[in-house]
């Protein structure tokens, strides 16, 4: 592809959605940054208080927690979906009525409310009234994911698994299309193995999309919030409270600007560091691909 | 010397014979990959079949057995879904504001789109990265300084507001998918339509746009999509003029106990709209959910 010509007054083009977006994003953004230094008695008497908040925050156990609670949820779910989903993308039918029906089937729980979704696996998971729950009981198994953590920790889980793996699916299995089927019948003369296949074909042309996909996950299941908020409320305890669950209670909950505030920063901070390296890999690639 | 003679025959007979049970088991022998679809498919549609199972029950029978269909199949739920206003208000405000988010997010990603698909320009890098910030930004950290702004501008619980707040994630997202659609429409077109003494408004609107249409569907149905599934923003900027119907299923389980058939009939209309137009998007779902990027 040519070069594009330099033209400084596509800032007009641009400048619609900049004031919009500085509307919803940058307004608030600087809500929080005011609040996060400062301190008040009420009445609308705010005062200079520095770092405090972001010191009192780092130093937070409760937080610690969270964040901890958060990366452990995160690292489960990308160590799960990630290898499912490659491995469903390369059992999918690449054409014909079946592709399509399992593109579509696929794409149904990626659609699905997310406050639904929260539902779906409350009723499914009860041990009075939903399949799974009862099926488990049945079996002999305590199930009950109400009271004990480690039954919370593993639907919720699950109701992810569910959620997103075919987001994964989906995008390895359009790096996969891209595949033309010379490079197949070259590897067939070689007699590779179906593993060679995989690694040395599939794999390079999946990364671009993978690294997406694991970006996105990143992304999305560190925000977390309507899913387990709606199946466990962040329970039982403080188990499966992640980090927005967190940070919506200090915030709306309790009111507690000052903090709160420090701790949306850190939070959106920490994201937007993973994020970058990712971005950054992903255009690296672009780059060599052109 | 007699096996000798009669073996060859008859141990070719017992292969052709085998080689025959074999390729007849192989016909209907399921192979791995379909064994594996059918049972991820499963696993996918069990809990929305459960849905639907319990949305066709009477609360009575949810409660008192346990069956895998429903066995008083009714469909008094729906109805009264239907028929009772704070119900089906929930799903009016909801598409209000859905498709208000839709268009405002379409009309100002449009011409960014094409400037960045189409010029360098100053900063032109770091502002595509930092519109990607605003994918990332968790809704929990912006629901309290939403609410104060929009409680301090007097948009509070209007549609209008969560429209505006939901351009958060859904500006960049039009942007981005808008833009790899864009990139592929080669030059030569918008640069023989100058010559042609198109001005850039009538070129955009005459040309290009009908060039990039399925770019514009996908890009709508994913800011209805995205827009239509979040409940954090929409339910901290509404109280009850605009209330969206995922809030009104979240304030229904606590305040009415536990009517799990209304519930869950409320759930699956919720599901309807995106099974509804999915069929349409099929080919450009992944590009879709990757903003663009595939």
């Amino acid at each position: 592809m040519m070069e594009k010509p330099v033209y400084h007054k596509a800032w007009l083009l641009v400048l619609p959605m900049l004031a919009l977006v500085c509307f919803s994003a940058i307004v608030p953004l600087m809500t929080v940054v005011n609040y996060s230094v400062q301190d008040t008695f009420g009445q609308n008497n705010f005062f200079w208080a520095g770092l405090a908040w972001f010191t009192e925050t780092l130093a937070s156990e409760r937080v610690h927690g969270a964040l901890g609670r958060q990366a452990l949820f995160t690292g489960l779910i990308l160590a799960i979906e990630v290898p499912l989903g490659i491995f469903v993308a390369l059992n999918m039918p690449k054409k014909g009525f079946w592709s399509t029906f399992c593109l579509v089937a696929m794409s149904l729980p990626l659609l699905i409310p997310w406050n639904v979704v929260g539902t779906i696996w409350q009723i499914f998971g009860r041990v009075d009234i939903g399949l799974l729950g009862w099926t488990l009981d049945h079996l002999g198994v305590d199930y009950n994911y109400t009271r004990d953590t480690l039954d919370a920790w593993i639907t919720l889980v699950l109701m992810d698994v569910w959620h997103w793996t075919s987001l994964v699916a989906l995008l390895a299995f359009a790096g996969l299309k891209s595949i033309p089927d010379a490079y197949y019948q070259a590897a067939k003369i070689d007699q590779a193995s179906r593993w060679k296949v995989f690694r040395y074909i599939e794999l390079p042309k999946m990364r671009g999309v993978l690294t997406i996909a694991i970006l996105l996950r990143f992304m999305d299941s560190f925000k977390i919030y309507t899913e387990p908020f709606v199946v466990t409320g962040g329970g039982p305890g403080n188990a499966t409270t992640f980090l927005s669950i967190d940070l919506v209670k200090m915030a709306l909950g309790q009111f507690n600007l000052g903090s709160a505030a420090a701790y949306s920063i850190v939070y959106f901070l920490i994201i937007l560091s993973v994020s970058w390296v990712f971005y950054t890999v992903m255009i690296n690639m672009d780059k060599k691909g052109t | 010397m007699a096996y000798a003679a009669t073996d060859p025959v008859s141990s070719d007979a017992r292969v052709a014979r085998r080689r025959g049970l074999s390729r007849a088991w192989a016909r209907v022998r399921p192979r791995g990959h379909v064994v594996v679809m059918v049972l991820y498919l499963l696993f996918l549609m069990l809990p929305i079949y459960w849905l639907v199972n319990m949305s066709l029950k009477p609360n009575s029978e949810i409660l008192s057995t346990f069956s895998l269909w429903p066995q008083n199949l009714t469909f008094r739920n729906y109805v009264n879904i239907f028929t009772d206003a704070s119900w089906y208000m929930g799903y009016v405000n909801s598409i209000i504001y859905v498709t208000l988010n839709t268009v405002i997010s379409i009309a100002v990603a449009l011409p960014a789109a094409y400037a960045f698909s189409r010029y360098t320009f100053l900063g032109d890098k770091h502002l595509f990265f930092w519109l990607l910030t605003n994918r990332m930004a968790p809704p929990a950290v912006f629901a309290l300084p939403f609410f104060q702004l929009y409680s301090s501008i007097g948009l509070f619980d209007t549609h209008i507001a969560v429209a505006l707040a939901h351009t958060l994630f859904n500006v960049p997202l039009a942007v981005w998918i808008l833009e790899g659609f864009m990139r592929g429409v080669p030059r030569e077109i918008d640069e023989t339509a100058y010559i042609d003494g198109y001005s850039f408004p009538k070129f955009f609107v005459k040309i290009f746009m009908p060039l990039i249409a399925s770019g514009i569907g996908v890009t709508a149905f994913f800011c209805f999509m995205f827009s239509w599934v979040e409940l954090l923003l929409s339910r901290t900027l509404t109280s009850t003029a605009a209330k969206p119907i995922a809030s009104v299923m979240t304030r229904t389980v606590s305040a009415s106990g536990l009517d799990w058939g209304q519930l869950a009939a409320a759930g699956v209309l919720t599901i309807l709209p995106g099974a509804l137009v999915i069929y349409f998007v099929r080919n450009y779902i992944a590009r879709g959910f990757a903003l663009g990027r595939v």
